[in-house]
């Protein structure tokens, strides 16, 4: 055997720039570019108002005893809400995708729709029906009811992508089902479901309407307030930043507790779908938690919202606002969806294939925009379009690029759930079939992660035709939106005729749903793992 | 012609290096196949081969083309090499045509060339199922066929057969094999299986810690292997003492013909004689003790085709136990007096 280890030429080294192989962190690595600049676009805003405030104001403003109570409400929130989000969220999913539950599929879809349900519009319909409903225990229980799809949607992919070998093997190493489920099914579907609660922990912490409506102190309240009613700047961007160094540990948080395990398979052959669990006498009590879940998130919402709308029948009906509403609205969430999805698949090409620090950094860059309310989003990038790009100011174009920035996270979320089962080795052998890497691109891997494409789409369509707050500030001079509408009468007591716009959110929301449902369900019985 | 070389190949991922300089030559048109354990790096071999990682040093050449040298690097897609992972990798969102016409140009793709590639592999009659729907075997005729629809320079397949179970494998081995002759395309199989090996390849190369320890035709690699580890992985055998002369060897077993070529210098050395050169008879047969060591049956393991025979050696001090393979019909129990034989002529190991 040689001693003596391989000296590398210098000029293999050079080699590599033009290698083929190489080649693509260059395009991946552009989009991914895009996205992270966009991002950090409202964050420079922040940075820069602060500044020019000067640090010793924002010290000041961050001492101020209220900055404590901020903090404790926000943890203990997001802490009950996160952990119930992940409990129902996995279980639900679990149920759907592994039992032989009665009417499954209506239950795949049911479970879904109240994440259709806007949070300010759960908040209200709740609070209209129980006024005395206020504080933490409303805010948790209305949250929850809101996010916890957020959880299911990821938990019911990985799960039905699962490789039913590990499980049986578990089994007959003695394993019960409870140990097995555990032990493997749990970490096969860990990622997804980490996936998941990060994206829940980061909504909560950027909800405004709901906390608003419950009257519940968050950070993100405080801030809305502070800019909106004490059009304090100073004031709201210095909040802004402790929320988002919360954000920052929140998402390290997710780093330490692995949400990015690899869970591509080894094995060969094709892989199996997993068997489901007979109920038997489980049927009726497992039935039972279900109509309960959905009961309270989409019974009630709905319950409220057509009890709203019968009531104000007696006024005339909004016709032609609430069909350019629609219009307006549908036509902003598919622009949005678009967009973030484009860019998502660049930053999960290049994390996932290409992991090093510069590129996890950049994927924790793209999460950011959860964390960030809707409100510091707008406010940034209208400071930008007035100093820059002025064209840009109070355009569609501006809000359609706010919301591919806030919902860029889960666009990438969807993505993720597909790449990290489509193998590198499917684009290899496509191209030694002589197939060019961009054509191999499109027959391959494009066609391989297009659920998970259709999910991202889904998920950014649904999440922009509900956004409030961004939305107030962004939209056009006489362009009015379902949530911006449904806001104007909310707060103006005119419940009844706030319902239909309300309404149509669902509407809107539950098509997507629909289908995106319809896909994970058929998809992952086609698609075997490579 | 499709020659292809490999001179001095190092590769590493971080650590240790994986492959230490190997060095393998395939002759146009012929099936050579690279035998080693796990984890020996046959994987990544084929790899740098087929242009999937770059080596740090060294060079691959097809066909007179320089595929890689550490200068240059010809992109995955020009290479024309066809390559056939262990799972077959297809494409799970195309039918079986669909996968096989993959690197064909678009107006060949519904033509009579997908249905004649599905033929040639005899799965025609699973064109429109997907792989999913497959077995896998049927999966594995539809990746090799992928990977020879663009009539490829030469073929790389990574344990093709070591998926599939053993009734199956030897049935689509032979038939590749009949296949691979037929096209005449320059092959290189990996593998871990020394009877794969020895039984499709045209030469056999022997991959041990990151080099090539040996690359001959089977034959040759089974009479003369290079060292006592070679000769242990390609099948049993026995190491008898010999006193080692001009053209033969004294042993327990008598005089027995050298092949001729050894390095081993005249004296005391150490034939190796395969468990097939040994013939085996009862003792209570005429002509008992005649010719041959007399020994013991201490167990039989019976394979059908044929028996192993474990024989303890009667005379203290003999040495260790002897292997001799006998026909199934022929296998003795255990407790049977025999005396054994050795048929020339034998090898001796350095």
């Amino acid at each position: 055997m040689s001693t003596f280890a391989p000296t590398q030429p210098a000029a293999s080294r050079a080699s590599r720039a033009w290698s083929g192989r190489r080649r693509w962190p260059l395009v991946s690595g552009t989009g991914a570019a895009i996205a992270a600049a966009l991002v950090l676009l409202p964050l420079a805003f922040l940075v820069v108002q602060a500044q020019q405030s000067g640090w010793g104001e924002v010290q000041r403003l961050l001492l101020r005893h209220s900055v404590a109570v901020l903090l404790w409400n926000t943890l203990r929130l997001t802490a009950a809400c996160t952990v119930l989000c992940a409990v129902i969220g996995v279980a639900a999913a679990w149920c759907v995708e592994r039992t032989v539950l009665p009417g499954r599929r209506l239950w795949a879809v049911a479970l879904v729709l109240p994440f259709g349900i806007p949070d300010f519009v759960v908040g209200f319909s709740w609070v209209s029906i129980a006024p005395g409903l206020h504080g933490y225990l409303a805010a948790v229980m209305i949250m929850t009811l809101s996010l916890y799809p957020l959880v299911y949607l990821p938990a019911r992919t990985a799960l039905a992508n699962a490789d039913a070998g590990l499980e049986e093997t578990a089994r007959s190493l003695g394993l019960g089902p409870w140990q097995t489920f555990a032990r493997i099914t749990l970490r096969q579907i860990w990622p997804a479901v980490l996936g998941g609660c990060l994206l829940v922990t980061l909504g909560l912490l950027a909800e405004y309407g709901a906390f608003e409506i419950v009257q519940y102190q968050t950070f993100t309240v405080a801030i809305f307030t502070e800019f909106k009613l004490g059009f304090d700047t100073v004031a709201a961007c210095a909040l802004s930043l402790v929320l988002v160094l919360l954000s920052i540990a929140v998402l390290g948080g997710e780093l330490a507790l692995g949400g990015r395990g690899r869970t591509s398979r080894s094995g060969p052959g094709v892989r199996r779908a997993p068997a489901r669990l007979p109920l038997r006498r489980w049927t009726l009590p497992v039935l039972g938690c279900l109509v309960a879940l959905c009961g309270v998130a989409l019974g009630v919402p709905i319950g409220s919202l057509v009890y709203w709308m019968l009531r104000g029948n007696s006024s005339t009906l909004p016709g032609t606002s609430l069909l350019s509403a629609v219009a307006h609205t549908a036509a902003f969430g598919a622009a949005a969806a678009g967009i973030a999805t484009a860019l998502a698949v660049p930053v999960t090409a290049l994390t996932m294939r290409h992991r090093n620090r510069l590129t996890l950094l950049i994927e924790r860059l793209a999460y950011l925009p959860m964390a960030l309310p809707g409100l510091v989003v707008a406010l940034g990038l209208v400071s930008f379009s007035v100093r820059y790009a002025f064209a840009l100011y109070e355009s569609s174009l501006e809000l359609i690029v706010a919301y591919a920035i806030l919902f860029l996270p889960l666009a990438i979320v969807g993505v993720r759930s597909a790449m990290g089962q489509s193998s590198a080795r499917l684009e290899e052998v496509g191209r030694s079939l002589g197939v060019r890497p961009a054509a191999v691109w499109l027959r391959v891997t494009l066609p391989v992660i297009a659920p998970g494409l259709a999910s991202a789409f889904a998920l950014v369509f649904i999440s922009s035709s509900t956004e409030l707050t961004a939305t107030l500030l962004l939209r056009p001079t006489g362009v009015d939106t379902l949530a911006t509408q449904f806001w104007s009468y909310t707060t103006a007591f005119s419940y009844g005729a706030a319902a239909p716009y309300a309404g149509m959110m669902v509407v809107i929301s539950a098509v997507p749903a629909y289908l995106l449902s319809r896909r994970v369900s058929t998809l992952a019985r086609r698609r075997p793992d490579a | 012609m499709s020659r292809l070389i490999v001179t001095d190949l190092w590769k590493g991922y971080g650590g240790p290096p994986v492959l230490q300089g190997v060095d393998l030559s395939v002759e146009p048109g012929s099936l050579t196949a690279v035998l080693g354990l796990s984890g020996c790096g046959k994987t990544t071999l084929l790899r740098v081969i087929a242009g999937f990682e770059r080596p740090e040093r060294g060079s691959v050449t097809l066909a007179g083309r320089v595929l890689d040298n550490g200068h240059s690097y010809m992109p995955i897609e020009r290479r024309s090499i066809g390559y056939v992972p262990q799972e077959g990798a297809l494409f799970p969102h195309l039918s079986v045509s669909a996968n096989v016409g993959f690197g064909l140009p678009r107006r060949e793709r519904s033509g009579r060339a997908v249905g004649d590639l599905l033929d040639m592999v005899g799965i025609a009659a699973l064109a429109e199922r997907f792989p999913h729907e497959l077995s896998g075997g049927e999966q594995q005729r539809v990746a090799l066929a992928r990977a020879l629809a663009r009539r490829p320079d030469a073929l790389l397949l990574d344990e093709p057969f070591s998926s599939l179970d053993a009734s199956l494998r030897t049935r689509v081995r032979e038939e590749v094999h009949a296949l691979l002759r037929e096209q005449g395309v320059t092959t290189v199989l990996v593998t871990h299986d020394q009877e794969e090996a020895l039984s499709l390849a045209d030469d056999v190369a022997v991959l041990r810690d990151g080099r090539i320890v040996q690359q001959g035709a089977p034959v040759e690699l089974y009479e003369r292997p290079a060292d006592e580890h070679l000769a242990r992985f390609l099948g049993a055998v026995n190491l008898v003492d010999a006193h080692i002369a001009e053209g033969s060897a004294k042993t327990r077993l008598g005089a027995l013909e050298l092949r001729p070529g050894h390095s081993a210098p005249p004296g005391p050395g150490v034939v190796m004689i395969r468990p097939e050169q040994l013939a085996v008879r009862r003792a209570d047969a005429a002509g008992d003790g005649e010719d041959g060591l007399g020994g013991t049956v201490e167990q039989c393991r019976y394979y059908g085709h044929d028996a192993l025979l474990e024989i303890r050696p009667r005379e203290p001090g003999a040495g260790e136990l002897l292997l001799a393979r006998v026909a199934g019909a022929q296998a003795l129990p255990a407790g049977t007096a025999v005396t054994v034989a050795a048929r020339g002529p034998v090898t001796a190991l350095d």
